[in-house]
């Protein structure tokens, strides 16, 4: 079992995710979201390959309302 | 009828802007809502900030803005360090593909003032990696023309604080920033109401950036258009040139000419 912290809620796989692994389980929409592995940008290029290990911590984020 | 010269458009770095009225997505009742005030308030751009994913579509502002139509100005609201802002800084070029950037580094949650020395070292840093900083500061003319020198493509003093609306309160200070500061100078935060705007703009400052006096008017689209007719008013003032002040009348109508009898005896 591999656990990995998204958007700070711990989530458990059955073998090491990649990040796009995390975005479908999340259902975020690939296209606009921006992610970070340990405080890192991973560029959405490299989201298929990117493969990640147990204990990573993923921010995954979009815009919303601002000023 | 003599026709006025043309107002060559506002330009930030690489981007040419149609508006000088640079408006927010924050704090409207409804995305509806906000799309017709974006409609009424002529903006071609807009603001947005940086958050985490929610669960909830209906926060997804993605799915709302048109990205052909407006130009997205993605903020570091939230970070109260340099680190912290530029760590959104580059999540926001990933995420929106631009280098556009308003940097925002507060001092505290209270006052929202900017906090001048993480704001300065942070428009350092973001401009180094390639990045065109529209730094929101206060309205310190010696922290501008610092910003300025450090490679902003805008300088944004505040009017007031930030969501405020207290207007302009140091008008002096815009006009010495104007006077200093060779870049596009932008009055973000504390605008109220039109005649705020339309004062900033008679000042000279190039655009104004503004999001609560519209989303929490009580009448949101009518004050977004009320906005865009402020900010051509008070540029159309600026550029014409006021009058000075003077302490005593002066006539519009002549003098000479009066039938006897009618006006003051001379001599």
């Amino acid at each position: 079992m591999v656990r990995v912290r998204i958007n700070g809620e711990d989530q458990s796989f059955e073998a090491e995710p990649t990040i796009r692994d995390v975005l479908d389980r999340i259902e975020a929409p690939p296209a606009a979201v921006a992610v970070e592995v340990n405080r890192r940008i991973v560029p959405r290029s490299t989201h298929e390959e990117h493969i990640l290990q147990d204990g990573d911590e993923v921010e995954v984020v979009t815009f919303v309302g601002g000023g | 009828m003599t026709s006025s010269p043309p107002d060559p458009p506002l330009v930030i770095g690489k981007t040419t802007l149609r508006s000088r009225l640079i408006v927010g997505t924050g704090k409207y009742r409804t995305p509806e809502e906000m799309l017709a005030c974006h409609e009424a308030s002529g903006a071609d751009m807009i603001t947005v900030a940086v958050r985490r994913l929610d669960r909830d579509p209906a926060k997804n502002l993605a799915a709302h803005i048109d990205r052909s139509r407006y130009k997205l100005l993605p903020n570091t609201a939230g970070a109260y360090t340099a680190d912290e802002a530029i760590r959104l800084a580059f999540l926001a070029r990933e995420l929106l593909e631009t280098d556009l950037i308003k940097l925002e580094v507060l001092g505290d949650e209270k006052t929202l003032l900017p906090d001048p020395v993480g704001t300065l070292a942070a428009t350092e840093a973001l401009v180094r990696e390639g990045f065109t900083v529209l730094a929101y500061t206060s309205d310190d003319p010696i922290l501008a023309r610092r910003i300025a020198d450090a490679g902003a493509a805008s300088v944004m003093p505040a009017g007031s604080p930030i969501g405020s609306g207290q207007g302009v309160l140091n008008p002096f200070n815009i006009r010495i920033i104007l006077e200093t500061v060779k870049k596009p100078i932008i009055v973000d935060a504390g605008v109220g109401t039109a005649s705020d705007v339309a004062i900033a703009m008679e000042l000279g400052v190039d655009g104004v950036l503004l999001n609560t006096g519209i989303a929490l008017a009580r009448e949101p689209v009518r004050m977004a258009r009320a906005m865009r007719l402020a900010v051509e008013a008070g540029r159309d003032a600026f550029l014409a040139g006021r009058i000075p002040r003077k302490l005593y009348a002066s006539a519009s109508s002549p003098l000479d000419g009066l039938p006897t009898g009618v006006g003051l005896p001379q001599g």
